[in-house]
Parts: C-alpha cells; sequence; structure tokens
C-alpha cells in the first residue's frame, strides 16, 4: 500500500504542474469575467477545467448562464461513463464508491488505470490533494496576477485550453470501435454550425455525434 | 447569477460523477448505451477541440492558435508527454504572434 501510495504522490506531482499551469490559464481568462473571487471560488468547488473552460467559453462569447452551465456540464458528462467503468474497482457499499469517484479527475483516472479497465482506487485517492492544489493555487495566481501580468494571448496561453483537451482525445481515439469517425463527424459539425448558431450549440452538437454508436458495431 | 453558475457547476459534477457508483455499481449498462457512453467523449472533445481553435465569436480564423494547437497535436500523437506539448504549444502561438 504505501509504495502505491508513494508512486501515486509522484506521478501526480509531475501532472500537476500542467494543472497548475492551465489554473493559472484559467484564472487569468476569468477575472475580468466573473471576477477574481468568483473564479478562484469557483476552482476551489468545481475543480474541473472542462466544466470551468466549457462554461467561460460561453460567457465570453456572450453566451447566457443557462447556456454556460448546461455546456460545462456537457462537458463534464464524460464523468458518467468514468464513474461505471471505475466503480466496479472500489470495494465496499455504493457511498464509499461514490464518495472514491468524486476524487476522480481526468488525470488521476488516466494514472490509475491498470488495463483491460481495471483501476486502482487508492492511486486515484492519493493524486487527488496534488491535483487539486495545483488546480486551485494556479488559479489563484492567475486571477491575481490578470492584471499584472502580460495577456493571455500574447503568451500563447490561450492554445494550452484545446492541446489539454487534445491531450484526452488522442487517447481516445486510439481505443477499440469507432472514435475516429465520430470524431470527424463532430469535427465537421461544429466547424459547419459555428457560423450560424449561438455560442455553445456547435459543442452540443458535436457531442450529439456519439450517437452514431447506436447503429452497432461495423 | 455568477454564483448560481458556480453553484450549478459543483452540484452537476459532483452528480455526474457519484451517479453510475450510486446506481450502476458494478452492473453493466445495455451494449447500445455503452457504445454511446464510450463515444460521447472523443465527440465532445472534438467540438471542443474545433472551437476553441477555429472560431472567433461566429467566424471561422485561421490564427496563431492552429499553428499551435496542430504542432501540439502532432506531439501528442508522437507520445510526447502532455507538459511538452502545451509548452510547445503556447510557445509556438506567442512566438508568430510576435512576429505578425
Amino acid at each position: 500500500m504505501s509504495s502505491t501510495k508513494t508512486q501515486a504522490v509522484r506521478a501526480s506531482a509531475t501532472l500537476s504542474l500542467p494543472t497548475a499551469a492551465l489554473g493559472v490559464t484559467f484564472g487569468v481568462l476569468a477575472a475580468p469575467i466573473l471576477g477574481a473571487l468568483a473564479a478562484i471560488v469557483m476552482s476551489a468547488v468545481v475543480w474541473s477545467g472542462g466544466a470551468q473552460f466549457g462554461a467561460l467559453t460561453v460567457l465570453t462569447g456572450g453566451g447566457g448562464v443557462g447556456l454556460a452551465a448546461g455546456t460545462g456540464l456537457l462537458a463534464n458528462a464524460r464523468f458518467v461513463p468514468m464513474g461505471i467503468g471505475f466503480a466496479p474497482s472500489v470495494s465496499g457499499s455504493p457511498v464509499r464508491r461514490a464518495l472514491a469517484a468524486i476524487l476522480v479527475v481526468d488525470a488521476s483516472f488516466a494514472l490509475a488505470h491498470r488495463g483491460e479497465g481495471r483501476f486502482d482506487p487508492e492511486v486515484v485517492v492519493w493524486s487527488a490533494p496534488l491535483q487539486y492544489l495545483g488546480w486551485v493555487l494556479g488559479t489563484i495566481a492567475g486571477a491575481l496576477g490578470a492584471s499584472t501580468l502580460a495577456s493571455p494571448t500574447s503568451l500563447g496561453l490561450d492554445v494550452l485550453f484545446p492541446v489539454f483537451y487534445l491531450g484526452l482525445l488522442v487517447p481516445e481515439l486510439r481505443a477499440a470501435g469507432r472514435p475516429l469517425a465520430v470524431a470527424v463527424a463532430a469535427a465537421v459539425v461544429a466547424l459547419a454550425l459555428v457560423p450560424i448558431t449561438p455560442e455553445g450549440v456547435p459543442v452540443l452538437a458535436a457531442a450529439a455525434t456519439a450517437l452514431l454508436g447506436l447503429k452497432g458495431q461495423p | 447569477m455568477t454564483w448560481v453558475l458556480i453553484l450549478a457547476l459543483a452540484a452537476g459534477t459532483i452528480a455526474l460523477k457519484v451517479v453510475g457508483p450510486l446506481l450502476a455499481g458494478g452492473a453493466a449498462p445495455p451494449p447500445a448505451l455503452t457504445r454511446v457512453i464510450a463515444l460521447l467523449t472523443p465527440a465532445l472533445l472534438t467540438g471542443l477541440v474545433i472551437t476553441s481553435t477555429f472560431a472567433s465569436s461566429h467566424d471561422l480564423v485561421i490564427d496563431a492558435r492552429v499553428a499551435g494547437v496542430g504542432l501540439g497535436l502532432a506531439l501528442l500523437l508522437l507520445r510526447t508527454p502532455l507538459l511538452v506539448a502545451l509548452v510547445a504549444a503556447a510557445a509556438t502561438a506567442a512566438a508568430i504572434r510576435m512576429l505578425i
């Protein structure tokens, strides 16, 4: 157990660096829109880059709070299949499984994967604190430094967001089934809808291409 | 309204994380639903990547972001660590903006 713990803490320390960098980016971009305090509180209680960047993208584009919340939560819809996949690896009551699942973030989910859909819950639990600290401290630095730092775009920080998502997407594309075909369809749908629909709709429509999975395996 | 949004995102995220473990436990959903759920992640991530790379409000534009994200994608396909890909992508976009 203690070696699992040490390994988890060490591995999550490496992954907390990009997490903190993304936190800074979120803080810098969110502070002018939400206010510094709200940006920091959001990171502390939501603890999800996907949801927070999704919601912020909608607000920045002039969308309303409802659309922002919907987009943010749809960005986190992946936690449903992740939770279903993770749960059988946690022993004990459903409540214990649920508590462990709350600590799952993308980085710890990837670190805890032991192949064949099995997960090591110890890794999730022990890598959570550094992931959380990296995200919240990064947001604080970004939000409070937003006015003094150079503009995020001049530092290229705005591309961290799509590249972070690509970091999650690329392993997905290597999985069995037809994620690549769905990703191509999603890309076409999103590109086609950007000029003609309200902010947030292209992403929702892109996500709906997952329904291609209803057709059965090729 | 900002605080409503924060509460909704926090409560909603926790609900999404616990719904599987609480309801499904160890049981598997029907195969068609499993396939849709598995494809939801790549479909959604693609939508987010595309809009954050090419969209500027309601216009599709090709700017420094495309170069940075393109390099990031190439590095990730070569199994470069995420941190390296992030730094290279940001540096590329920043350099292009400085030169133009």
